[in-house]
């Protein structure tokens, strides 16, 4: 395989036509800006779609369109534009319809800044749009990781029938870095008992819809998603645990984060502190059998974040508040340091 | 015996939810009635509006695709972005075509986007129970212009044929109503027009609908379709706006998209 | 080889950029593990521009680079704002038809060329990046020459292939200067 060196947006748009992703609908956004340009430049050639749509508002139901079709569709943006994208994010839940949405995270709220973020933890775990309902949350470390994170998320929306985000950030978006590209066969599921894209005549209409207006109907469409996502729960959930079987200190850390995090307990490590590092790389299910795991032997627990503090929750309640959850975070697009992390495990690994 | 009148096939056989004397009917029937004729019920995905019509999906025949409110040519778009050989159509009100998804109007006609839109106006919200749309005349009293419609507290109305058809992506414009048996063939005609239109590949097609709304304008349907007559044709002349025959794609460029 | 931290910084348009694409590029051909991370934003329209480009044999933690192993600085404010923060031991390469060079630090190695005025003298037109980058890995063979010919031979595009030959004459213009 050949190592090429790739921007991480051309990555994940190179990694989306090579999952079978026929097309492409975006509104220009900095930092995310490269990957719609890719598109424009390659989705033509490998005979998909690209259209710059008059805002994200109309590009999110444009792959809400598409995808009710059966074809694989994908949209990206940053944080303001995913707010924007939200509406249709439920829409697209709310017809069972698969699709992936990349957001290359900046600060906010408001227009913010346009520098790295994780301060849409939150929206993308909790509340992407009104309503019940759940997106599948990727979120890579690695240039690496985000081409076999969008390979996966295709694969995952296509099998639930749901909709799929990658949450990275500007950094993991402008940085480059060696990427190999797999042999991606992109699994063929079988739409044919619920995409509209015309009956023939050989079946009954298909209707894309998510209007009901009878709540116990609407009930039980909930009802059916929540069983789905229970499965999701089991068995979709993914995390690297580093030097974490001996640590008395476990840095929780996702992203771009996580490679400063993991500088630090490196650092940490050399002064003799036991530090290690849990990276979620599902978000959504959040990995609590891997963070119990890794927190086995701690005595505490550190959140490490480009925000201020959205993680905390989810860590505090996966490990049933067994160990306190201490917090170190910068936000606004400051990224944190190495070394700022490493005072923090000082003060809190170097106390006993 | 020979069959001279019969429900057309791709308008499903149930009732409708629609209120009484409501012209919703008629432009439903004669949509299907060109799809029937035209033959392309199973290459054909319909995209339905948030308003009266949101529910239309359980009364076409084809595929259809329920959108958010406004959002129908997005959606429409992404259906015929990656299905050019199937025709698609969007049905939408005042409110969710020229208030709320004004953007993607506007957008998918300069696109030339190659589709069809089918636009009920009645001046009216009606789903809502009757607030004042972007086209509620002057002077029309609504539950949010209890005093009337005045321009300077709530603007002029839109005219949607005439906006659209400045667009150089517009291949047809046309306003018809459906208030008396003439006006009805001329809107089944329009609307043919529009979908051979798509089959050419010409661009994008709207047929503007004057149509009433009984129960919200507070009027029985008879006198609904007087007001419409003496009220609404003054305001938004029925007339094709833009008809262009050769489309509206460079022919080097190769017709359909 | 622990990690090597290298900060490229300068104007808009003087090719920081392609100067660290370069150097991430050598490190793809010695098969190193490699981050590049540039600066964006408004900055990228003709204010200040920087580069991180780290190389090692492990994977890269945080891609940014805050304290140096080689600082490459190409305009006053640059080397100004960032000799302060290069590790101690570090190597700082600067233009000194550009930059005067006023620092209170002993700890560590300056190395300043007038590589603007020698890419003027010898026709290397925009070449100033290019011959400091020559300068680097004569200090600091952190790089191969052939590794360093193959890194301009990936990044320039085909498009602008002639241009391949006046990167190699500036790599060496700056080598012996």
């Amino acid at each position: 395989m050949e190592r090429k060196l790739m921007k991480g947006n051309e990555a994940l748009a190179e990694a989306a036509i090579r999952a079978g992703c026929k097309c492409f609908f975006g509104y220009p956004i900095t930092p995310q800006t490269e990957l719609a340009a890719y598109m424009a430049k390659r989705m033509h050639k490998s005979g998909g779609v690209f259209l710059q749509a008059e805002s994200e508002i109309a590009a999110i139901n444009m792959v809400l369109g598409a995808a009710s079709t059966g074809v694989r569709a994908m949209t990206s943006s940053s944080s303001p534009g995913i707010s924007l994208k939200s509406e249709g994010v439920s829409y697209i839940a709310g017809s069972d319809l698969p699709a992936v949405i990349i957001n290359v995270e900046r600060g906010g709220p408001g227009l913010g800044g346009i520098q790295p973020s994780q301060a849409d933890y939150w929206q993308a775990t909790k509340a992407l749009g009104h309503g019940d309902f759940q997106l599948i949350v990727y979120a890579p470390a690695s240039v690496q990781e985000m081409v076999d994170c969008v390979v996966k998320a295709f694969d995952r929306a296509d099998k639930y029938r749901m909709p799929a985000m990658i949450l990275a950030d500007g950094l993991l978006g402008q940085m480059m870095e060696p990427v190999e590209f797999p042999e991606i066969n992109p699994d063929a599921y079988d739409k044919s008992g619920w995409a509209a894209n015309g009956h023939k005549f050989k079946r009954e209409h298909h209707i894309i819809n998510s209007l009901y207006l009878q709540p116990d109907e609407l009930e039980k469409s909930i009802l059916d998603r929540y069983k789905k996502y229970e499965i999701i729960k089991k068995t979709e959930t993914d995390a690297e645990l580093y030097l974490t079987e001996d640590a008395d200190i476990v840095i929780c850390a996702f992203g771009a984060t996580a490679r400063v995090a993991k500088s630090a307990v490196n650092s940490a490590r050399e002064l003799g502190i036991k530090a290690g590092l849990f990276r979620p790389k599902t978000l959504w299910p959040f990995p609590v059998k891997e963070i119990n795991e890794a927190a086995k032997n701690a005595k505490c627990l550190l959140s490490v974040e480009m925000s201020m503090g959205q993680m905390i929750d989810d860590i505090k309640l996966a490990i049933n508040c067994s160990k306190p959850v201490h917090f170190f975070g910068r936000t606004g697009g400051v990224i944190p340091t190495p070394v700022e992390v490493l005072e923090e495990i000082k003060k809190l690994g170097g106390a006993d | 015996m020979a069959v001279v009148f019969e429900r057309p096939k791709s308008l499903i056989d149930i009732p409708t939810h629609y209120c009484p004397g409501c012209t919703h009917g008629i432009v439903h029937r004669i949509l299907c009635e060109v799809i029937d004729e035209m033959g392309i019920e199973g290459d054909t995905v319909g995209v339905c509006p948030v308003g009266c019509s949101v529910m239309a999906y359980d009364y076409f025949n084809c595929d259809m695709i329920e959108a958010a409110h406004g959002r129908a040519p997005a959606v429409a778009t992404g259906v015929k972005r990656t299905n050019p050989d199937k025709f698609v159509f969007t049905y939408q009100g005042d409110g969710d075509l020229a208030a709320i998804g004004t953007a993607e109007t506007v957008h998918v006609a300069t696109r030339g986007e190659n589709i069809v839109v089918i636009f009920i106006n009645n001046t009216i919200y009606g789903m809502t129970g009757g607030q004042m749309a972007p086209t509620t005349l002057p002077g029309q009293v609504t539950q949010t212009t209890p005093f009337g419609r005045s321009p300077e507290l709530a603007g002029y109305p839109v005219k949607v044929c005439e906006m659209l058809s400045q667009l150089t992506g517009t291949a047809y414009a046309e306003r018809v109503a459906v208030d008396s048996v003439p006006h009805i063939r001329d809107a089944k005609k329009a609307i043919r027009k529009a979908f051979e239109n798509q089959k050419e590949g010409k661009g994008f097609s709207i047929v503007e609908v004057l149509s009433t709304c009984p129960t919200n304008w507070g009027l029985a349907p008879l006198d609904a379709i007087k007001r419409l007559q003496d009220e609404m044709i003054p305001y938004y002349p029925l007339g094709v706006y833009k008809d262009v025959a050769e489309g509206v794609f460079p022919k080097t460029e190769g017709g359909e998209k | 080889m622990a990690t090597t931290e290298i900060l490229l910084a300068g104007f808009g348009g003087q090719g920081i950029l392609f100067a660290g694409k370069i150097l991430a590029y050598c490190g793809l051909m010695d098969n190193k593990e490699l981050s590049w991370l540039p600066s964006y934003g408004p900055e990228m329209r003709g204010g200040t521009c920087n580069c991180s480009v780290c190389i090692s044999d492990e994977p890269i933690g945080s891609p940014l680079v805050l304290t140096p192993d080689i600082l490459i600085a190409m305009n006053q404010p640059s080397f100004d704002k960032f000799v302060k923060e290069v590790r101690p031991g570090g190597k700082v390469f600067f233009d000194s038809t550009l930059i005067e060079a006023d620092t209170d630090r002993t700890d560590i190695q300056l190395f300043g060329i007038p590589s603007q005025q020698m890419a003027d003298e010898n026709g290397l037109k925009g070449g100033s990046n290019i011959i400091l980058l020559g300068k680097v890995i004569k200090e600091t063979n952190i790089f191969s020459l052939d590794t360093m010919k193959k890194g301009i031979e990936k990044v320039v595009p085909p498009t602008k292939a002639q241009l391949i030959p006046n990167n190699f004459k500036a790599i060496e213009l700056g080598m012996n200067a």
